[in-house]
């Protein structure tokens, strides 16, 4: 559904732009987006800000072009990126992946892999996947799509991606190529305070409130004296969103309008 | 060989790993037939997809190997769900480009291969055997990732010889030959078998990713990765996966689904998906 001013962006395009903005100054990186928010951020950004990013059809190929989400890439490729290729970028670290974690806390440690306990979990969701290799080796954001306190939550209960305090316990290995960039929700961005490496707030997207995003919090976000809003989109870059990337709305499934 | 005569060569409490990714080119017609014999206490070591689930299901599974399992299009299998969430499957969980490692270092007969990925995780944390080795050279204290050696490995492909060459014509290898070189016995289901000099008439040799040495025996299996996708031949059979899903989330209904589909053997499996295909009750 369009906003009522077209000129206004709505709540999930306002994510877009959060999201698009994770990848700004990453250059010549594969950038992997998982959920269709980053998917369209990460095509957002490559169109308009860092053309060198590479961005694969979500099969085996890296391709060029820009192209609306939910339909095949049509290319043209540009190389091959088998998944036994990924594995081999991630540990020479030229990527930045998004991912969606179902909790994730003060620190960053991330679960995806099982709620409760890892023996006979209360909720088995994927598993590991790649978070683990994924964190200690290359830039790394998060995408939550339902800002609340159980998914921003005090304590994980499986660390899947790796957490500046998990990592700074298991030694120099864990943490010399480790980048834990930024996690936008769609309420807000934040990034790690540089010293204490707890979660900061970045920027309330239009419309909400810091308090807001504190109730949503399950724990202390560092929170400076003037919080700015999240950047609006400008004309071109809505223009991109709703006519060529993501022209049926799909993006209102993930953070209604 | 058949579905049968492999199955007929593994023994309960082996380690078989599984090809393919996901919901993609797995060996389906292989573990059917698994599902269907007295096989039981395996170890998996999979990229898991509906493999997992069907084989969780059955109770052959002792112990799980694995980074992943997801249908792709569907996040989460609901058979290796429930198996988990009764506690009725132990499981090693790793990092998926860790089990690449492990699968390497068994088919190099490397005790284990160093890496980064798992340290400060829940790999380190709920697999007590895990050890690290510091770099001899700059003192660095890394995940040393154990061999996972395999008795036996199964891979469905889109072609190979009857001398076991196996080709992959889709966009992905995957880890299939890597997995055939990390078992002492490896076995190839196919679409079809072709001769020798038909493998690179139209594809580049590079597409013939297994070669025979590795390989104990061919499996003609037309169909044989259904429901996964098996790209080009044919794509993921959404809407019978969308059916494997919803009978798996309620005990009648996937009484009813084994009994129509996983009980009659790869032929009738066959027949019935073509009869519900064509929206025809049987």
């Amino acid at each position: 559904m369009p906003a009522e001013n077209p000129a206004v962006a709505d709540r999930a395009e306002a994510c877009v732009i959060a999201c698009a903005e994770a990848f700004r100054g990453d250059g010549e990186i594969l950038a992997s987006a998982i959920g269709l928010i980053p998917m369209i951020a990460v095509r957002l950004a490559r169109h308009l800000f860092e053309p060198l990013l590479l961005v694969t059809d979500g099969e085996a190929n890296i391709v060029e072009g820009t192209w609306p989400v939910g339909t095949p890439a049509p290319g043209p490729v540009e190389s091959w990126l088998p998944y036994r290729a990924i594995f081999d970028v991630i540990w020479r670290g030229d990527r930045h992946v998004m991912m969606t974690p179902s909790q994730i806390d003060a620190f960053g440690n991330v679960n995806i892999s099982a709620i409760g306990n890892h023996a006979k979990p209360r909720a088995q969701l994927l598993g590991a996947r790649g978070a683990p290799g994924n964190t200690v080796s290359h830039p790394t954001s998060y995408w939550v799509p339902r800002h609340s306190p159980r998914v921003f939550a005090p304590k994980v209960d499986l660390v899947a991606g790796v957490g500046w305090d998990s990592a700074a316990k298991a030694g120099p290995a864990a943490t010399r190529y480790m980048r834990l960039r930024r996690v936008v929700s769609n309420l807000a961005s934040f990034d790690w305070d540089p010293d204490s490496h707890r979660m900061r707030l970045l920027s309330v997207h239009p419309g909400v409130t810091v308090d807001e995003v504190v109730a949503a919090t399950g724990f202390d976000l560092v929170i400076g004296d003037d919080v700015p809003a999240t950047r609006a989109p400008t004309a071109e870059e809505l223009r991109l969103i709703r006519e060529v990337i993501d022209p049926n709305g799909m993006r209102h499934r993930e953070v209604p309008a | 060989m058949t579905e049968d005569d492999v199955v007929g060569r593994l023994r309960s409490g082996m380690t078989v790993g599984i090809g393919g990714w996901g919901s993609r080119r797995k060996p389906m017609s292989l573990i059917r037939a698994i599902l269907r014999s007295d096989l039981t206490d395996l170890t998996v070591v999979s990229y898991g997809g509906p493999d997992v689930g069907l084989l969780c299901a059955a109770g052959k599974v002792r112990k799980l190997v694995f980074g992943f399992v997801s249908l792709d299009s569907i996040p989460l299998d609901p058979l290796f769900r429930a198996a988990r969430q009764q506690g009725r499957i132990e499981v090693a969980e790793f990092d998926e480009g860790m089990v690449q490692l492990g699968l390497h270092a068994a088919a190099t007969r490397l005790p284990f291969l160093p890496t980064r990925a798992g340290l400060g995780s829940l790999v380190v944390d709920t697999n007590p055997g895990l050890r690290t080795i510091v770099d001899p050279y700059e003192g660095e204290e890394l995940i040393a990732m154990p061999a996972l050696k395999l008795d036996a490995a199964l891979v469905h492909m889109n072609r190979a010889d009857e001398k076991g060459n196996a080709q992959f014509l889709g966009p992905d290898p995957y880890f299939d030959d890597l997995f055939c070189a990390a078992a002492d016995e490896a076995f190839v289901s196919c679409e079809r078998i072709v001769s020798t000099e038909e493998l690179t008439k139209a594809a580049h040799p590079v597409t013939v990713r297994i070669s025979r040495m590795l390989v104990t025996g061919v499996v003609e299996a037309p169909h044989g990765a259904h429901f996964t996708s098996c790209v080009p031949d044919y794509d993921r059979d959404e809407a019978f996966q969308r059916a494997y899903v919803e009978a798996a989330g309620d005990p009648d209904r996937w009484a009813a689904f084994s009994e129509r589909f996983l009980e009659r053997g790869e032929a009738g499996y066959q027949r019935e998906v073509a009869v519900l295909a064509a929206g025809k009750e049987a």
